[in-house]
């Protein structure tokens, strides 16, 4: 047994926790603080520095940070606000190194005059959001209503974010490595969005890491010797040459888009009604399919991870054969504006969210998709191809589009070095055919 | 299938402790387990909760809307509780400090006097682990011995000491409520 | 025009004269000042020190391994100017964004270059803690008592009674509050190893000023903490003056700002810095 407690025991070492299980086959469970597995995980993905600052809902990451990193002869620093934990961390994560910052809601805020800042110049960077009920100083309760913030790019200028959403504590510590991994790929900020509640619980998990491999980086500030200087910056004076680098940006974002998506479904086989959430609301949606199913209402989740990029053609092909969506967030309605762009009419969307650091009950949620399906109607047994907009539901018989799709479609792995191709490609192409690559 | 656990009362009644006991003997048992704090602001004496879920299959909804069963410490999470007991679930309620009665009739209520027994077995901090060993008499979430070796296992590392009171506290609380001997 | 851009041709063929002693080089381009005309006014001070710092990475051996943080303002540019490796900062942040090349990167000289408004204002939270967690960083920070490069508004350091486009009767302390000595309020933290001020008037200053730097580059090499050195500088345009009148102004400025070291705990006590 070893010790495991996330709250009573903050003395314990990795050591103990990650003690060689007893039967190989099964390896020994911990039970975990999902702020603390978080912490680890990004410690065993070779994060080589972090930068924070105390903020509840996820204080016990810094903590964790603020012991372990030490003991491993890497870089701790509480910083004097937000804005200069992030700001070290351009610093560091310019020279090349691997580097998390973690904050809650209005940390976040601070921080995106530096996102700009990094996503302009480049440089990559985990960022994890525990995010909390706003707006202002709002609560500390669990919220996700950071999801514009984030997702929809933060700071000043044309830049996307890669975001991932977690729904327990082991997908959280599997995330942190993938971020990692994603950011070095792409050069660019990538952000966790958990929630109080992901932060504060516990659940057992597997001691199971993973490093992702180090980048050859040939951009990074670090000394000058025996080559030419490089400048890591976002400033460029001449139009002509900001809307180029412009360009690259954005064709290193449609290649994320291509690349990237992430997302789970289940029940989606021969569901009839979806809940569309992520985090711990696609928790409370599970417990709701399942109410919903022993009720004898097909229902079906499908649950976004990757939230920038969106994974809209998947959600696009589940809508073309259900009779209506419902969007459950802890918001008053932020990532509905993306199901509904999926969407794009060809089937009702519907959308329940608590506030404030309220996270909605299974019961209220169920009775939201109770009412939902009575008010909409089956789709046809002939149906309509994805994509086709079907504005007025068509009265027909109930039994009809079911896709083969069941299992949750897997991530792509993304092993592959990233292609130049694209971005050269899109870079070479005059303004007005890039522009209609962005708005394909 | 999920079975639901809300122990609630003021800050510094164990009440975390206790629930990371039942989530550890839990996993120890090979089990699915969330468990989750009410978290506030860094202040004693609030009131404070916490909910263990326990199931064979991963665990859903952090929200509990319908608990299996609640362990009221105090007043206060009598009142805020009683209604989200499932019906048939139970509701043991700590008669040291709690003079109202419960008013549902489609529970099982376990009446424990959780504080006055802690104190006998040396703590009123143990109140938490006193109400623990209560529910464990009433409800098979988890062996009594997967408990022992959980307290055992967090208490063992930090405080040695009071590994003995505990022990005590806990098998005080389940013969209270069973009215028979702690099974070895 | 600066001195930047006024290399003196040392190596101009003399007449041959056998007698003569061997050719002294007097004076010359360092290798780490770019060869290319600079962005600043004519008669700005920025070129002047973009000089002296490059003739101290030359001297020092620093070119290869300096990391050096530029702010936002008028020396944005300095990175296509001094030849090394170069991070740009958000407003302000600076130190900060040093700080995270620092600590991760400590066998590398950083340098930090700041303007007044950069470090005095919106940036004055960064510096403060940077130098109280006594950072091993050199910062450079040129105090021309205005924001430059927006065009001449008031900054921290204006003086009292100083026309700005943002004051345009004058800073009046009751209406603008007062001038910030903000190296006087840094050198009292221990973390602070040297702090000095030092002044562009005229070359014998300026030579002192060097002298200030090369201190300051040697404190963080030999592993001393935090090491600031404020020179008060020109800005001829925001100042609306001739460049020889804002250099003469300078002795104006430093009637606010008094010349000198401030503070030198490595000297004070050589065995280890305070703090």
């Amino acid at each position: 047994m070893t010790a495991l407690n996330g709250t009573l025991e903050r003395s314990r070492t990795v050591a103990e926790i990650s003690t060689t299980p007893t039967n190989p086959a099964a390896p020994e469970r911990v039970l975990w603080k999902g702020n603390e597995a978080m912490a680890e995980a990004a410690i065993q993905a070779g994060c080589d520095a972090y930068f924070g600052y105390p903020i509840t809902p996820q204080a016990e990451l810094l903590e964790w940070m603020a012991r372990r990193m030490p003991e491993l002869g890497r870089v701790f620093i509480q910083a004097e606000s937000e804005l200069g934990a992030i700001n070290m961390a351009l610093g560091a994560a310019a020279t090349g190194k691997r580097v998390l910052v973690t904050s809650s809601s209005p940390g976040i805020s601070l921080m995106a005059e530096a996102m700009s800042y990094m996503a302009g110049q480049q440089n990559p960077m985990v960022l994890i959001d525990v995010m909390r009920g706003g707006p202002g100083l709002g609560s500390i309760g669990p919220s996700q209503s950071d999801y514009f913030q984030l997702v929809k790019g933060h700071g000043h200028g044309d830049y996307k974010v890669p975001c991932l959403a977690p729904a327990s504590i082991s997908e959280a510590m599997a995330l942190v490595a993938d971020a990692f991994e994603i950011a070095e790929r792409y050069r660019t900020p990538v952000a966790i969005l958990a929630d109080g509640t992901l932060g504060q619980a516990m659940e057992p998990v597997v001691p199971a890491y993973r490093t992702p491999p180090r980048p050859t980086n040939d951009w990074v500030a670090d000394g000058a010797k025996g080559r030419a200087p490089r400048v890591v910056k976002s400033l460029d004076l001449q139009p002509e040459h900001l809307e180029r680098h412009n360009l690259e940006l954005q064709a290193k974002y449609r290649e994320i888009e291509a690349r990237e998506v992430r997302w789970a479904g289940e029940h989606l086989d021969d569901a009839e009604i979806v809940i569309v959430a992520y985090g711990t609301a696609a928790r409370v949606a599970r417990t709701v399919v399942e109410r919903a199913r022993e009720g004898g209402l097909r229902a079906g989740l499908f649950r976004p991870i990757s939230l920038w990029p969106f994974p809209t053609a998947a959600l696009r092909e589940v809508a073309g054969r259900v009779r209506a969506i419902l969007v459950v967030e802890l918001s008053a309605g932020q990532m509905v504006e993306d199901v509904r762009l999926a969407v794009e009419g060809v089937t009702p969307v519907a959308f329940h969210g608590r506030m404030g650091g309220m996270v909605p009950s299974p019961g209220d949620v169920l009775a939201q998709l109770r009412e939902l399906w009575a008010i909409t109607e089956p789709v046809p047994a002939t149906g309509h191809g994805p994509g086709h907009p079907r504005r007025h539901r068509p009265g027909a018989a109930a039994s009809g589009a079911r896709s083969a799709i069941g299992a949750p479609t897997a991530a792509p792995s993304g092993r592959t070095p990233r292609s130049t191709a694209i971005l050269d490609e899109l870079v070479e192409v005059d303004i007005a055919d890039a522009l209609t690559e962005v708005w394909r | 299938m999920d079975r639901s656990t809300i122990i609630a009362g003021f800050g510094g009644q164990g009440i975390l402790f206790a629930g990371t006991v039942l989530a550890r003997a839990a996993m120890a048992e090979g089990q699915q387990v969330l468990w989750i704090p009410s978290y506030g602001p860094e202040m004693r004496g609030g009131t404070a909760s916490c909910t263990v879920i326990v199931g064979d299959t991963e665990i859903g909804s952090p929200v509990v809307d319908r608990a299996d069963a609640v362990v009221a410490l105090n007043p206060p999470s009598l009142a805020k509780f009683e209604a989200i007991v499932a019906p048939g679930g139970v509701l043991v309620v700590n008669t040291s400090l709690i003079e109202a009665e419960p008013t549902r009739t489609d529970i099982e209520i376990v009446r424990v006097p959780c504080t006055s027994l802690a104190r006998s077995a040396g703590d009123d901090k143990l109140v938490s682990v006193v109400a623990l060993g209560a529910l464990l008499a009433r409800r098979d979430l988890v062996a009594i011995s997967s408990v022992r070796d959980a307290i055992a296992a967090i208490v063992q590392a930090k405080r040695p000491q009071i590994l003995a009171a505990d022990l005590a506290a806990l098998e005080t609380g389940f013969r209270a409520a069973s009215g028979v001997l702690v099974p070895a | 025009m600066t001195l930047t851009e006024q290399p003196i041709a040392a190596s101009a063929q003399p007449e041959a004269n056998p007698a003569a002693a061997p050719l002294r080089i007097l004076y010359q381009r360092p290798d780490a000042l770019m060869e290319k005309s600079t962005h600043y006014c004519p008669g700005c001070g920025h070129g002047i020190i973009h000089r002296l710092i490059a003739e101290l990475f030359d001297e020092l051996g620093l070119n290869e391994k300096t990391i050096s943080v530029a702010p936002v303002g008028c020396s944005v540019f300095a990175y296509d100017y001094i030849r090394t490796d170069w991070i740009e900062s958000p407003h302000g942040r600076a130190p900060a964004v040093a700080t995270g090349v620092r600590r991760t990167n400590p066998d590398k000289f950083v340098l930090v270059y700041q303007g007044d408004g950069d470090l005095a204002a919106i940036g004055t939270a960064e510096i403060i803690h940077a130098a109280a967690r006594g950072e091993r960083l050199t910062v450079v920070f040129v105090n021309n008592g205005i924001y430059g490069m927006t065009g001449g508004q008031m900054a921290p350091t204006t003086l009292l009674g100083q026309k700005s486009t943002s004051s345009p009767l004058g800073r009046e302390s009751g209406e603008h509050g007062f001038p910030i000595p903000i190296t006087e309020m840094l050198a009292i933290l221990p973390g602070v190893t040297y702090a000095a001020r030092g002044t562009l008037i005229e070359p014998s200053a300026i030579g002192k000023v060097k002298t200030m730097l090369k201190r300051a580059m040697q404190v963080q090499m030999t592993g001393g903490g935090f090491s600031i050195v404020e020179i008060l500088s020109n800005c001829p345009v925001g100042w609306n003056m001739t460049a020889p009148e804002s250099m003469a102004h300078l002795a104006q400025v430093a009637e606010t700002y008094p010349i000198g070291v401030i503070v030198d705990r490595q000297k004070a006590a050589p065995a280890a810095r305070e703090g």
